[in-house]
């Protein structure tokens, strides 16, 4: 097992090498002059073209995108990833600073959104086509198609305007002193939004996931030995129908971390989704590519995570 | 003695979206006490149903038992609680299923599988039950069951996990055993040894079983009575001998008329015309009058009750005195026997062999790769140096048990699979050696009929289309000839030309094979590989789809190369037959020399493991039960590829490989590659 993860992560380090690759490449080729986003725009019609070219070579950026990459990659590889062009903070404290509200985001989103949504999945299945199925798959498509950015501000609304029960925005009071209730309190209204969509999906993969289970043969030989039927979807249902939802689960990983950009800003969550938009809008390659490592090795990541949980839980698959 | 079961008038139906399948329409039989009972019947025809109706078994919804009474031990099982009846199960009454490969649940130990019903009914603590668990085991027979009782099932072999079913099941002591086609998905000599098994537990145990099954071979040598099953009714029922020898119902005698008796082979297949039953039709007239090649008005206007024909022995039928007078003497003869094919045989015996293909030290490796760079570590030699003839206008069967490499050769005959080594020579070109186009071009001349005639055919395109695709591959034809050649096609295999633009799941199984064959025929092609082609099918529709093949085969004067794995269909529908074992050829001649006089003790054992339906010679002859499995094939046994499991075996077969030879005549070859085979001759 452990040398089947090793080979795995030797597998990843040329795929990860091109991703940065490719993603550097988009970047530098996209219309647009950096410089502008630099200096201003309103410096930059002021200024005369070689005060311009003067700025583009104190950054760098008059060197074809290739060399950059590569100096970009060997600064990178001895783990100082520049800084930004506007701000005095160096890349990686950026995203040090920004990583740690992400996870928290995300892992509570994923917690609460796997808590409810495989139940209730697993419950839609095993009363199938009753009034309860019938209910809660509406209650289903109602999360799934409503849109982030609506629930988000009509939470916000009712919850923190108009009940004025929880924060609107942020992640702690600005300006107290650190406090648990305080940061939960912050937390539940982008958490809430975040799983909501995600526990629809969990629902749906575990009501197919349960049904597909219930069919089969060994279901029919557990109720044949006489097992009450409650240790038949626990003991043999159950675990199995946990086997694709390993997948789907952890291959979304990377897509939560996506996801979190247009509810981070909304909610004024200082994460990486936040980090990243703002970095696209002003052309700051240097975060934009340190989001990209980070995004990177979350995707290889979560692929490998997939595997292996797949094969602690299914017997039928080991790993050399 | 009151019984130990007691069904009467069980209904049992299912409320679909299409209307209500009547799947059970009032089955009442008895079994007493350590008696062991037969239901014999196809898919459809309510046999599962109606055991799972007994144990509380069966879907709900959209299932629903509609009436009738099943008493165990004096008491109607349907009056039972959900949380009653789950005490029965397992408990009093036990069930081993059809498919071994999906019936045990992969993720759990077989441990937890076996100890939780031992737990459950009894109390038994863990140790006290993990204990009677390896008891189980071992009397099942699986070697090292103490070491192995924490393994999972993928770690077993087919046959092995249906032993572990069969352990699962016996784990309380059951009074009642309900095996549903426990051999149905196991290789014959796989099957031989379940049988034997289940036969030695019920003597030992003593308890009552109700064997379901669509084989009537199977059940001949192993049960005291049969009820025979048609469209949810019991159609003929009683002891053993009165069903085969007094066969008192048409459809009984149309069951035992559609399988080929492997001794003499000279009795032409007489199909059961039509379809199964239609069960969304409220029966009123008796279900197999559409079928029926002795219906008289009667049977249309009245559904006939079981009739007493004698005490021991009930029919379903309004002529059942008809029926039963067929097996006196004269009758015998009215009944059309042929010995056209035979005659055929030896026809082509008699002329110098025209060869049209020939194979010639073919092999096909898979290789097992393993580590980050895929390094290939070994091979599995699925077909290992196999070299034989086929002549023009003969069928050469291939038989074999399931990963002998019978498959693979066939595929890789026709170049689906890239051969490892060898030649294939077919009409005098060498395939192996053909390049792309020249390949494509070839094509047309081989084709191939596959196994599932529910998977093979695209579901998205018409029939027509799938017909008439190899047509447009190979630009014959205009566009208006080409309709009309798939329209000539459909009516040549029995379909009305009319159903040219439906799409496959509109047909029945047999059908669909037959529309597999039209487009196998579209090009013209002289060889034909069919592989498997009817084990997918019910009994009475195999032998209507061979029978096709072999009017069709005289008519435009086909090859085929048959595969299969049903000895008794494979004899009757061959010429020559050849038989494989882990990737090679270990016998090949005429095929009733090779069924009438084995000379290899693996052909021996094959042909005693299969079931004969004749309770008289069940009873009188011995079987040779092989011990094992079948080695796995990345890693042969040296010498004699067989000696495993050879009763024969002596030093010589570990270590030297036999030489395919004749021990037959110039005119009537017998190939075989044993070392002892002469003490056979």
């Amino acid at each position: 097992m452990s040398r089947y993860i090793v080979n795995r992560l030797l597998v990843s380090i040329p795929v990860f090498f091109g991703i940065t690759l490719i993603v550097f490449g988009l970047f530098a080729l996209s219309p647009g002059d950096p410089v502008i986003n630099i200096i201003g725009f309103a410096s930059y019609v002021e200024m005369t073209p070689d005060q311009v070219e003067a700025v583009r070579i104190q950054f760098g950026l008059d060197q074809p995108w290739i060399i950059r990459y590569f100096r970009w990659l060997g600064d990178a590889l001895q783990g100082d990833l520049g800084f930004p062009f506007k701000g005095s903070m160096s890349v990686t404290e950026l995203l040090m600073d920004r990583l740690g509200p992400t996870l928290v985001l995300m892992g509570s989103s994923l917690l609460v959104s796997i808590i409810i949504g495989i139940p209730v999945g697993v419950i839609m299945g095993l009363r199938q086509y009753s009034l309860t199925d019938y209910f809660l798959t509406v209650v289903v498509f109602f999360n799934l198609s409503i849109p982030s950015f609506f629930l988000a501000l009509g939470s916000i609304y009712i919850f923190a305007l108009k009940l004025d029960l929880l924060p609107t925005s942020g992640m702690q009071t600005i300006g107290a002193p650190f406090s648990v209730t305080d940061r939960l309190l912050h937390l539940i209204l982008p958490t809430m939004v975040l799983s909501s969509f995600y526990s629809g999906v969990w629902a749906r993969y575990a009501r197919s996931s349960i049904l597909e289970v219930l069919g089969q043969d060994y279901i029919r030989t557990a109720r044949a030995k006489g097992l009450l039927e409650w240790t038949v979807i626990a003991r043999h249902a159950f675990r199995n129908a946990l086997l694709p939802l390993v997948t789907v689960v952890t291959l979304s990983l990377p897509q939560l971390l996506g996801g979190a950009i247009i509810v981070e800003t909304i909610f004024q969550w200082p994460g990486m989704g936040m980090l990243g938009w703002r970095a696209t809008t002003t052309r700051d390659y240097p975060i934009l590519m340190g989001v990209t490592l980070i995004s990177a090795s979350m995707i290889l990541l979560s692929n490998l995570l997939a595997d292996v949980l797949y094969g602690l839980v299914d017997p039928r698959i080991r790993y050399e | 003695m009151s019984p130990l079961l007691e069904v009467k008038n069980l209904v049992t139906r299912f409320y679909t979206e299409e209307g209500a399948v009547h799947a059970v329409n009032g089955i009442s039989y008895t079994l007493d006490k350590g008696e062991s009972m037969a239901i014999v019947g196809e898919s459809g025809s309510g046999k599962s149903v109606g055991v799972l109706s007994i144990m509380g078994l069966i879907p709900t919804p959209p299932g629903k038992i509609e009436g009738g009474v099943v008493l165990y031990n004096g008491q109607d099982l349907l009056d039972l609680s959900a949380r009653e009846m789950a005490d029965v199960r397992g408990k009093e009454i036990a069930m081993v299923f059809q498919d071994p490969m999906t019936s045990l649940n992969p993720v759990l130990t077989i441990r937890i599988q076996l100890t939780e019903a031992l737990e459950r009914h009894l109390s038994m603590s863990t140790e006290a039950a993990s204990d009677r668990a390896v008891e189980l085991l071992n009397l099942v027979g699986i070697p090292n069951a103490k070491d192995r009782i924490n393994d999972y099932p993928h770690q077993f072999s087919g046959g092995q996990r249906q032993r572990i079913g069969i352990a699962m099941a016996l784990l309380c002591n059951p009074g009642l055993l309900i095996a549903d086609e426990p051999t149905t998905a196991l290789d014959v000599t796989i099957q031989a040894q379940i049988m034997e098994l289940v036969g030695d537990l019920q003597r030992q145990l003593g308890m009552a079983i109700i064997w379901i099954t669509h084989d009537l071979g199977v059940v001949a040598g192993l049960v005291e009575k049969v009820a025979v099953m048609y469209g949810g009714f019991i159609v003929e029922m009683g002891s053993v001998k009165d069903v085969y020898k007094r066969t008192s119902h048409p459809y009984t005698l149309g069951l035992l008329e559609s399988i080929p008796v492997i001794e003499g082979s000279d009795q032409q297949l007489i199909p059961i015309p039509g379809l199964p039953a239609d069960l969304l039709k409220e029966p009123h007239h008796c279900p197999f009058a559409p079928r029926c090649r002795f219906v008289i008005d009667r049977c249309w206007e009245e559904n006939p009750p079981l009739q007493i024909v004698t005490p021991t022995h009930q029919s379903a039928c309004w002529r059942w005195q008809d029926i039963q007078a067929l097996h006196s003497p004269d009758a015998a003869a009215a009944l059309e026997v042929t010995t056209k094919t035979q005659q055929l045989a030896e026809d082509m015996a008699a002329a110098p062999p025209d060869i049209l293909l020939e194979v010639r030290n073919l092999k096909k490796h898979f290789p097992i790769l393993e580590g980050l760079l895929r390094r290939q570590t070994g091979a599995v030699r699925a077909v290992d140096g196999v070299s034989f003839e086929v002549r023009r206008g003969e069928t050469l069967g291939l038989v074999g048990e399931s990963g002998c490499g019978k498959s693979t050769t066939g595929q890789t005959i026709l170049q689906l699979l890239k051969p490892t080594a060898g030649e294939v020579i077919l009409d005098g070109q060498d395939l192996t050696k053909l390049d792309k186009e020249a390949l494509r071009q070839a094509r047309r001349h081989m084709q191939m009929i596959f196994q599932d005639p529910y998977a093979s055919l695209n579901p998205r395109i018409t029939v027509g289309e799938i017909v008439g695709e190899a047509l447009d591959i190979h630009n014959i034809g205009s566009k208006a000839s080409r309709q009309n050649r798939v329209i000539e096609l459909l009516q040549l295999v029995g379909l009305n030309p009319y159903f040219v633009n439906r799409y496959p799941h509109e047909f029945s199984g047999g059908q669909r094979q037959r529309i597999g064959i039209a487009r196998a025929l579209a090009t013209n092609p002289a060889f034909i590989v069919a592989d498997e082609p009817i084990s997918a099918l019910d009994v009475s529709i195999q032998a209507q789809v061979i029978n096709l093949m072999q009017e069709l085969k005289e008519k435009l004067g086909l090859t085929y190369l048959f595969i299969a794995h049903d000895l008794s269909m494979v004899r009757y529908i061959s010429d020559r037959v050849a038989v494989m074992y882990l990737g090679q050829m270990v016998e090949l001649s005429d095929r009733n020399r090779l069924f009438d006089h084995p000379l290899h003790p693996y052909t021996q054992a094959l042909l005693s493991a299969i079931p004969v339906p004749d309770p008289d010679r069940e009873a009188t002859r011995t079987r040779i039960v092989l011990k094992g499995d079948v080695p796995n094939p990345a890693n042969p046994p040296s010498g004699c590829r067989f000696h495993t499991r050879c009763g024969f075996a002596t030093e010589i077969c570990q270590r030297k490989e036999p030489e395919f030879r004749n021990l037959g005549t110039a005119a009537v070859p017998h190939h075989v590659a044993c070392h002892h085979a002469d003490q056979f001759l």
